[in-house]
């Protein structure tokens, strides 16, 4: 169950050049949405977006082909994208609304579904979650520590960051990499990620994560019936390449392993905030 | 599954109901009931048969009007034909002075409350007594009834009760089962309240396994205090090591004051009117793996329970 419900996990990437030229990886979130807003099952995602400073996300209603380009690419930093959730049905009148977001942030949007004390007429208008694979996240302070401090590269001349292979990426714009040892990142996570017990969003519709792909491809689960039905008419429309799971290196058991390893690591610390912060006290715990 | 299955057992009886939808009307399973037949109050004077009691399998709710503004009521009016659905099948409307003439607070399953109580008008407070006696299930409807919300505000001095100034919610003074904050608290959550309050009262007891497991943060909401506010965001969640940023407090927010600054919610406390949503839809207040896995079929049976 580290891997949640699932029709089917695939080896997947865009067809769509333009879409790949910025993609994280194999272009799966924008080119869902770049497709479902075309044909009708969204007018809108909520994605993030870019802001004035340099790898700082700010969530936005995206509802052009253009706009979604511009969201292009990971951000390890915090965008808190279920704070338009009800804004993008009010204002801006949407009725099939896309989201992308983390585990968390789509176990917030079930939450939301499930018990909208604060969300009228929300639930329903959900067409397309997609979540993205996510071991932890970092405060944007973290990131400018990161980049700036342990690596030594000013954020502005970034053009994409990466963790993979053990490591914390730094690409710049002139073609310099640098790496990090994850050992660094750790102090920089956000505490909250610490109780997080869900490494590739697990109720989203469809999700996707670099993680058991080659580079340059992504792996997609596909969840629900709403998901299954889309993902179907996008391969039937030529969105997607696809290679069946287990052709591809390193595949579903690397997959299997890091959620494992983050689940197992997150439980344990659930459980030592029962006990070992303070004396005959205990830290919450949320999971009832 | 075994909890979504049995809500489909209750709801759609034994058949199986994995086949086609317009198949599952519950309507369908329960079509001899006594309640089906409609007759009207005034009947003998056209020489019809006399009303017949109300079905038995029904639960009985009542609408108590405390010191509220009634748009607790207007949000459950605004479950639209839903509600008209809820009425048919799972519930009578046994009490609410704004829809029916029943005058007195009768017994009753379930008592929506709605307001606070003004502990200085003495008959609010005899009325939320005789609620308290009269209801199986006391629900808290609305921030007001829950946690106070604008009403922890008043201080008196106004035409012409200037002396009605002590204003608590309705748990200070009686023992409350379920709460539904928010200001106003949403038609959806309304209704799903009453789907699994009628399973919880109905149902066998997998059935009730599944009301409760649903209902069980709102409960523990009720059992954890009457004081809420927007630092509940900060105490219980960002104090707690557990704000993971997702911004779902200041989408529920109903005045805007919370806004996410650099990933973490920043709440203006002069605009905050303590309704105590943004904690209830906090991810990180409570959350219920056993119940929000099962997202795809709860939603499904809600829908289809839903169908006139």
């Amino acid at each position: 169950m580290v891997l949640g419900n699932y029709k089917q996990v695939i080896a997947a990437r865009s067809t769509d050049p333009e879409i790949l030229r910025k993609a994280q990886d194999g272009g799966i979130v924008t080119q869902l949405f770049a497709y479902a807003l075309d044909e009708g099952i969204i007018d809108g995602a909520i994605v993030a977006g870019p802001s004035d400073e340099p790898f700082k996300p700010e969530p936005m209603v995206a509802t052009t082909r253009e706009e979604l380009l511009a969201s292009r690419g990971t951000r390890y930093s915090i965008s808190p994208n279920m704070a338009l959730i009800k804004e993008v049905t009010r204002s801006y009148g949407l009725d099939k609304v896309g989201l992308v977001g983390t585990p968390c942030q789509m176990q917030a949007l079930r939450k939301g579904q499930l018990y909208p004390v604060g969300l009228r007429d929300v639930a329903d208008k959900i067409a397309l979650a997609v979540g993205i694979f996510c071991m932890e996240n970092f405060p944007y302070q973290g990131i400018i520590q990161l980049v700036e401090d342990h690596g030594a590269t000013k954020l502005d001349n970034v053009s994409k960051l990466d963790i993979g292979k053990g490591k914390f990426w730094i690409y710049t714009e002139r073609g310099a990499t640098v790496d990090l040892p994850l050992k660094v990142t750790h102090k920089y996570e956000q505490p909250g990620c610490h109780v997080c017990l869900d490494y590739v969003a697990n109720l989203a519709d469809i999700s996707t994560g670099s993680v058991g792909t080659p580079d340059g491809w992504s792996s997609v689960f596909v969840r629900s019936a709403k998901g299954d039905d889309i993902w179907a008419k996008a391969i039937a429309a030529g969105a997607f390449e696809t290679k069946p799971m287990d052709s591809v290196k390193p595949g579903i058991d690397l997959v299997t392993k890091l959620a494992t390893d983050k689940i197992t690591k997150n439980q344990k610390y659930l459980e030592s905030r029962a006990t070992e912060y303070g004396v005959g006290k205990a830290l919450r715990n949320p999971y009832i | 599954m075994g909890i979504l299955e049995s809500l489909k057992t209750l709801l759609f009886g034994k058949r199986d109901v994995s086949g086609e939808k317009q198949d599952e009307k519950p309507g369908s399973a329960k079509a001899e009931k006594p309640a089906d037949v409609i007759i009207e109050e005034k009947a003998s004077i056209i020489k019809e048969p006399k009303e017949e009691k109300p079905v038995a399998d029904k639960i009985t709710v009542g609408h108590v009007h405390m010191s509220g503004c009634t748009g607790c009521l207007v949000s459950f009016a605004d479950t639209y034909e839903g509600l008209l659905t809820i009425l048919d099948k799972y519930a009578d409307l046994v009490y609410c002075l704004t829809l029916a003439d029943v005058r007195h607070i009768p017994e009753m399953d379930v008592a929506l409350v709605e307001g606070s109580v003004c502990i200085n008008d003495h008959l609010s407070v005899e009325e939320i007594i005789e609620t308290r006696k009269n209801a199986k299930i006391v629900v808290a409807l609305g921030g007001c009834a829950c946690y106070g919300n604008i009403t922890r505000f008043c201080r008196g001095g106004q035409m012409n009760q200037p002396q009605h100034e002590g204003f608590l919610p309705i748990g200070d003074l009686i023992d409350v089962d379920v709460y539904i904050p928010g200001c106003a608290p949403t038609p959806q959550q309304i209704r799903n309240v009453c789907v699994m309050a009628y399973l919880l009262l109905k149902g066998n007891d997998e059935q009730k396994a599944l009301a409760g497991a649903y209902l069980t943060p709102f409960m523990n909401l009720a059992k954890a205090g009457t004081e809420a506010c927007g630092c509940d965001i900060m105490t219980q969640v960002i104090n707690q090591g557990l704000c993971m940023g997702c911004g779902s407090c200041a989408a529920a927010c109903p005045v805007r004051a919370i806004s996410m600054e650099y990933g973490k919610p920043q709440i203006e406390r002069d605009l905050c009117i303590k309704c105590g949503a943004c904690y209830a839809q906090c991810p990180r207040s409570f959350f219920s793996f056993d119940v929000v896995n099962q997202y795809e079929g709860i939603m499904d049976a809600i829908d289809a329970a839903m169908q006139p």
